[in-house]
């Protein structure tokens, strides 16, 4: 943990020394014959936080869905941490552990307490001892800030205190890269605050993170970079100030009036 | 102004409840006759229980217990509750209860059956209640062939060589698929398994019985009947059915189209098939394809039958469970690194079973209670025996007393599994 965080922070901020975490080039997608995802070309490297955002439709879970392949792309190559994504099912899994993922549904186990739902992949993945399992569970659960809920089922949590575990159950296996997908959008605002509060924190800690969402002041405080989608494309791809000051893109401009209007 | 305005000036006293509140009749009140319809609905159904039991229960105790024959059961409860009283000959119960229950098992062996059965309470007890210690379930994996043996007698050695190799096969499991991967070693472990059935138990189990003769008196399949029948076949295929069923179920939502073909194939199959259809094939047919000579217990067979039978509806079953959970969970345990097995083991099944508790267990009810079926191929399950009852003399004519005895017994064990899944519903509970 440490290590990860001295040389993503450092990296990243520095310039030197640059480790890749996400390499995607020429990448295709198709779902059926609908052309979702064109031409992606990205790179991330490890410590950087990348905000995606755009219109709705416009391919931004599918493509960060195709970095642990919950979708797959049909052209071009995803490279994580230097191992290709192929259908080579060994890679996948080991990629899968490599990466967390948050979603906006939270998803977590319903037949499962907060702490077995943040055990479980470490014990039968990792193959951890549960007791050290249950001591890493119970530092990330206090870290976002769910203290003595461990034993309560996620439905009797509140939405927010569910997406705060479903994110604690994604560090339990110690990932190197986290994905979100607009984790705050099925979320009472009074509750928004609270994960992405979490989520700040996290980023401050220098996690590689690529977050789908529409939160503007998140993305302008932690982002290093804002990638804007449009119909499948990658159309503008900048640092937050100049994206929300001086967008280049029509279309970016279009979405940042819409967004940001009312 | 002074009109519109309001302080109280004395506090209202707590006071009883309305008179009916918490009485029989108040609750009658509110259950029963809460409106017109509820009234009518009301007074029809109690009209409607009280008229049966008001035929019912003269008849069943204005009875004889005593008689050896229907003839004489009607001469004694003509002498003793007047001449055109009709009553229950429970006598016929009083006689035969004990072939209702044991068939035409040896008598002086009753305690084997019974002993089985006590076993099978205490090996069902750990999968059933997760409060009895983990431990049992050893015990557990041991049952069916100490029940198999208790049951059907004979060589302790040829139980013992089959345990033997399925023991072996289970410890070299691991190391076996480290080295040749999953497919193969399940492969040659079954291969293996058959062709020790087959050719080595049989020459070793007579090579070490003449060394030391160890075993109980064999009981031949013929000789079994009544509930211990019933019980031998609706317990096993219940047991049975229910990882064959998951099995198909997994198989029919694989990727992989052969798989995924046999599964669709076989349930589908099964289901356009009736039961008795099937029981006729494994009663007769099967001996066509059989080689000539061999001989394959009959109970066996039926046994086989039932529970594929069963395993397809039950696949039927978990596969609505399975196709009712989201999609995010799959997606969750995926993106957590879980691989296939271990997604379906932790996470999907978990919930689909828990989704499908109330149609498996309709599935076993209809399965236990389907038993019956077996005695139109001659076995003599309870029915079957209360033909054979009627077709003695003494008896000839005997209906509803027999009916009535093994609708009772039936119903205390469907009865039994309903509320146990009502109890596994409610313990299952967390709150989503
Ligand atoms: N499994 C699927 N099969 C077919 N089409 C799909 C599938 N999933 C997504 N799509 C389509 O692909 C396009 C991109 O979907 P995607 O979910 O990536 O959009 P998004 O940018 O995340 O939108 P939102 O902001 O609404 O979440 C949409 O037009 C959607 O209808
Ligand atoms: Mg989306």
């Amino acid at each position: 943990m440490n290590e990860l965080q001295n040389k993503g922070g450092n990296g990243s901020r520095a310039g030197i020394e640059k480790q890749f975490a996400v390499r995607i080039a020429n990448m295709n997608k198709w779902f059926g014959t609908f052309h979702v995802l064109r031409d992606i070309n990205l790179t991330v490297h490890l410590g950087e936080r990348i905000v995606i955002c755009g219109p709705s439709g416009s391919g931004k879970s599918t493509l960060i869905r195709c970095i642990n392949r919950l979708e797959e792309h049909q052209q071009g190559t995803i490279l994580v941490e230097d191992i290709e994504l192929s259908s080579d099912l060994k890679n996948i899994d080991l990629i899968r552990s490599e990466v967390g993922m948050v979603f906006q549904h939270f998803n977590l186990f319903p037949h499962l307490t907060v702490m077995e739902n943040c055990t479980l992949a470490p014990i039968w993945v990792r193959k951890i001892p549960r007791h050290e399992a249950e001591e890493t569970a119970r530092h990330f659960l206090e870290k976002v800030k769910i203290p003595d809920q461990a034993q309560k089922f996620p439905g009797q949590l509140s939405g927010g205190q569910q997406q705060r575990v479903a994110i604690a159950r994604a560090l339990c296996m110690r990932p190197r890269i986290m994905l979100f997908d607009e984790p705050t959008s099925a979320l009472d605002p009074e509750m928004i605050k609270e994960v992405l509060d979490t989520m700040i924190e996290l980023a401050e800690e220098g996690m590689t993170m690529l977050c789908v969402t529409h939160e503007m002041g998140f993305a302008r405080q932690v982002a290093d970079r804002v990638i804007f989608m449009d119909e499948g494309q990658i159309v503008e791809e900048n640092s937050p100030e100049e994206f929300f000051n001086n967008p280049r893109s029509s279309r970016s401009k279009l979405f940042l009036s819409q967004i940001l209007g009312h | 102004m002074g009109q519109s305005g309001f302080v109280r000036k004395t506090m209202v006293p707590a006071a009883a409840p309305p008179m009916l509140e918490g009485t029989v009749i108040g609750w009658l009140r509110a259950n029963l006759f809460n409106s017109w319809l509820n009234s009518a609905l009301s007074v029809v159904f109690v009209t409607a229980v009280a008229y049966l039991l008001w035929q019912f229960i003269p008849w069943a105790f204005k009875s004889s217990w005593t008689a050896n024959s229907l003839v004489e059961c009607r001469q004694q409860i003509k002498a003793g509750f007047g001449e055109d009283v009709s009553g229950a000959c429970w006598a016929v119960i009083r006689e035969r209860y004990l072939q209702l229950i044991y068939g035409f098992y040896p008598a002086d062996l009753y305690w084997r059956p019974n002993l089985t059965f006590v076993l099978m309470l205490i090996a069902l007890a750990p999968v059933l209640f997760p409060t009895v210690s983990r431990k049992l379930l050893l015990f557990s994996c041991m049952y069916p062939f100490l029940g198999y043996w208790l049951l059907w007698g004979g060589s302790i050695w040829g139980v013992a060589l089959v345990v033997a190799e399925l023991a072996l096969a289970f410890y070299l499991l691991s190391p076996l698929t480290a080295r040749f991967g999953l497919l193969i070693t399940i492969v040659g472990v079954v291969l293996a398994t058959v062709l020790w059935w087959l050719f080595a138990v049989a020459p070793l189990q007579s090579l070490f019985h003449g060394i030391l003769p160890l075993g109980l008196r064999a009981v031949p399949s013929n000789q079994f009947g009544g509930f211990t029948l019933s019980t031998i076949i609706g317990v096993t295929g219940i047991v049975a059915s229910l990882p064959l069923g998951i099995l198909w179920a997994l198989g029919r939502r694989s990727d992989m189209l052969i798989v995924r073909s046999i599964s669709v194939g076989f349930i589908e199959l099964i289901r356009g098939v009736p039961l008795i259809t099937l029981l006729f094939v494994a009663s007769t047919l099967l001996n066509i394809f059989l080689p000539p000579g061999t001989s394959f217990d009959i109970i066996l067979r039926v046994v086989i039958v039932v529970t594929l039978f069963s395993s397809g509806y039950v696949a039927e079953v978990i596969r609505g469970g399975l196709a009712a959970l989201p999609v995010g969970q799959y997606e969750a345990s995926d993106a957590l690194g879980l691989d296939y097995w271990k997604s379906m083991r932790l996470v999907v099944l978990p919930q689909a079973l828990k989704i499908s508790i109330p149609g498996i267990v309709s599935s076993f009810i209809g399965l236990f209670k389907d038993t019956t079926l077996v005695s139109i191929i001659g076995l003599l399950d309870p029915l079957g025996l209360s033909n054979a009852i009627r077709a003695d003399s003494a008896w000839n004519g005997i209906v509803w007393e027999l009916y009535v005895f093994i609708a009772v017994m039936f119903f205390a064990f469907c009865f039994a599994m309903s509320r146990y899944s009502m109890h596994l519903e409610r313990r299952l509970e967390t709150g989503h």
